[in-house]
């Protein structure tokens, strides 16, 4: 069974007194342990349909169900639990909490969220530091980080809870390109060890070919999705 | 709940230089409203120590509409024998009673037989009287600290001006309530300070005594003094007094005493009223002031961190737990005010007590400012600061609690 579809998601916006049409009716579906990219210009509407994956936000029509469940449907704090159980988030700035350590960041989500007891927290914290290499950082704040090194912090953050989903918006744009090929071979490993999909979005086309799954976005609607060359 | 405040903690000293002057603010209130509070509190508790242990007693009983003639000391309002001999029983069987003395005031004529002048007299019986005001000994600035039969204490302004010293003869002529006048020698045993309030400018001499000037064939007792044991319940048990005797003494329907506390005859309980509207009024501007600083400082914290709340919020933190971290932050600062001011308070209230400063209050001089705050102040105060603090940052923490993770991810 497919862990993300979306049926015919329309999305419309409202600036002022227009309406901005984001996605025109999108359809697809995404199975378990793929590693899959949104790829598009800008305003194509890949984030948009991150966020509706995401439970971020609700499309205007059409259904997106994650796991079984209709996330459009689901209100603020059964939204927020969805998410804490099942999705991981990878951002663009990485968006670590700047008075938490590498350590404490990768944490929060087992603390904040999901209450697991300490043992268990130290072993997976510790697990994902030495997965993505940080285990010597561990101590360090984001200021004190790298870009790659904090994205590879987010990346640890994001699995942490074994979600079935991690989505990483524009994950590589702010790296450098060694550093965004280091963290989307990362990203790789992890599905591989873990079987967690991977969604993102990007436009650069270097990671194109280090995808599996290609969705082209363009003007809010959807190419036939076809397999990346790497 | 531990690590939210450690977040909270940590947020607070991001941003040391802010964090740091809205606690020197708080600072700042707090330390003032403890000075304010210890020193109008210790200047009240001491003008009322001495207006009650000096002069007035804690409760006063007169025969009813004596009070509003008490200028004029009214001999024919005084209590009869045999009620002042009830009152007496009935007050030897309370027991919240310290210590209680009849008086006899009259005013007369004093004379040191070269010229004379008005004086106001009250007759005593000493040790009773000494238990029930037990600072009227320490007034005594000359002389000896107790009267006998025959002699006489007079006010130090009095002596000053009849230039009268301790161990002068000088007489006392009274007019009696039938008009007749008497006068009789006394010896002065000692001379006293005045105090501020009514009877603080009054002479002392035996009950015995009185009673013969006035040639009472029945000693007659103008007032009552009660001393309570407990000062601090002196309102219910005044009450509880007034309702027994009202029990006790009411006949054909009618109630023929008045029970008056210290505040119904002395016109400092309005001071001490004023003092402590003034200290509620203090009290709201460190509400204000801790209320606008500490508002200011969350809101300005919740809008720099809308992607930090906006992550927060995307990777499934329950509304429930950012409006904590919010709202810990708040709890901090207040905790670090109330902490710190409360510190340097103590600290500027010992500076102020060694010191030894003095101050002058109508004709009382030299009086030794002894700044002092009760626990229970010291913790109200700090309550205050702290639950105000928390309500403060209750708006901005609800707004981060709310906001839209989508929107908050978005903002620049």
């Amino acid at each position: 069974m497919s862990l993300v579809i979306a049926e015919d998601i329309t999305k419309d916006y409202r600036v002022g007194e227009v309406i901005v049409p984001a996605l025109r009716g999108v359809s697809f579906e995404i199975d378990p342990a793929s590693f899959v990219s949104f790829v598009g210009p800008s305003g194509s509407g890949k984030t948009t349909l991150l966020n509706l994956i995401g439970c971020l936000d609700t499309p205007t029509h059409g259904r997106m169900t994650v796991a079984g469940v209709d996330v459009g449907a689901l209100d603020r704090k059964k939204g927020a639990a969805f998410r804490g159980a099942n999705i991981g988030f990878i951002f663009q700035d990485f968006n670590l909490l700047p008075v938490l350590t590498a350590y404490e960041n990768i944490e929060y989500p087992l603390l904040m969220v999901q209450n697991i007891p300490a043992e268990e927290r130290r072993r997976r914290v510790t697990t994902l530091l030495e997965a993505v290499g940080m285990a010597d950082q561990a101590g360090k704040r984001p200021d004190q980080l790298s870009g790659g090194q904090k994205q590879r912090v987010a990346i640890a953050r994001a699995l942490v809870t074994s979600p079935k989903v991690v989505l990483a918006d524009e994950p590589t744009a702010n790296l450098d390109s060694k550093t965004a090929h280091t963290v989307v071979e990362l990203m790789k490993k992890m599905r591989d060890e873990r079987q967690t999909t991977f969604i993102f979005s990007t436009h650069d086309q270097k990671l194109v070919s280090e995808v599996e799954i290609i969705f082209r976005l363009e003007d809010g609607l959807l190419a036939s999705p076809r397999n990346g060359e790497g | 709940m531990m690590n939210l405040y450690k977040i909270a903690l940590r947020n607070l000293l991001r941003y040391k230089r802010r964090t740091l002057l809205t606690a020197s603010l708080i600072t700042v209130g707090v330390v003032f409203v403890l000075v304010f509070v210890a020193v109008s509190g210790s200047f009240k508790a001491m003008m009322i120590g001495q207006i009650t242990d000096a002069m007035l007693g804690h409760i006063q009983i007169h025969k009813r509409g004596y009070v509003a003639s008490i200028d004029n000391l009214p001999l024919n309002l005084n209590l009869n024998a045999q009620t002042a001999a009830r009152i007496d029983e009935f007050l030897g069987k309370q027991k919240n009673i310290e210590a209680s003395s009849p008086r006899l005031k009259f005013g007369g004529l004093f004379s040191n037989f070269i010229e004379s002048t008005n004086i106001r007299l009250n007759g005593i019986y000493p040790d009773r009287e000494f238990k029930t005001v037990p600072l009227l000994t320490s007034r005594i600035s000359e002389g000896r600290k107790t009267i006998a039969k025959g002699e006489i204490l007079i006010p130090a302004l009095l002596a000053k001006g009849m230039k009268v010293k301790v161990g002068d003869s000088v007489v006392i002529v009274a007019t009696n309530k039938d008009g007749s006048v008497n006068g009789k020698q006394f010896v002065v045993a000692g001379i006293m300070e005045g105090v501020t309030g009514p009877g603080g400018r009054d002479g002392y001499v035996h009950i015995e005594d009185a009673a013969e000037v006035l040639r009472m064939p029945e000693l007659e007792i103008s007032e009552v003094a009660v001393r309570l044991k407990d000062f601090d319940r002196l309102q219910p048990l005044a009450r509880e007094m007034e309702k027994q005797l009202t029990g006790e003494f009411t006949k054909d329907g009618k109630f023929p005493l008045e029970i008056h506390t210290w505040e119904g005859l002395s016109p400092f309980a309005n001071v001490a009223r004023m003092l402590d509207i003034m200290t509620f009024f203090i009290k709201l501007m460190l509400v204000a002031l801790v209320l606008i600083s500490v508002l200011n400082v969350m809101m300005m914290a919740v809008y720099e961190r809308i992607r930090e709340i906006g992550t927060m919020a995307a990777i499934g933190t329950p509304p429930g737990k950012i409006l904590m971290l919010f709202m810990m932050e708040g709890l901090s600062l207040g905790v670090l005010g109330a902490i710190i001011g409360g510190g340097v308070g103590l600290l500027i209230l010992f500076i102020l007590n060694a010191a030894h400063i003095t101050f002058n209050f109508g004709q009382q001089q030299g009086l030794l400012l002894q700044a002092y705050v009760n626990p229970m102040d010291f913790a109200t105060i700090a309550v205050i600061v702290i639950l105000v603090s928390v309500v403060a940052s209750l708006q901005p923490a609800f707004k981060a609690s709310r906001m839209e993770p989508i929107v908050a991810l978005r903002h620049v």
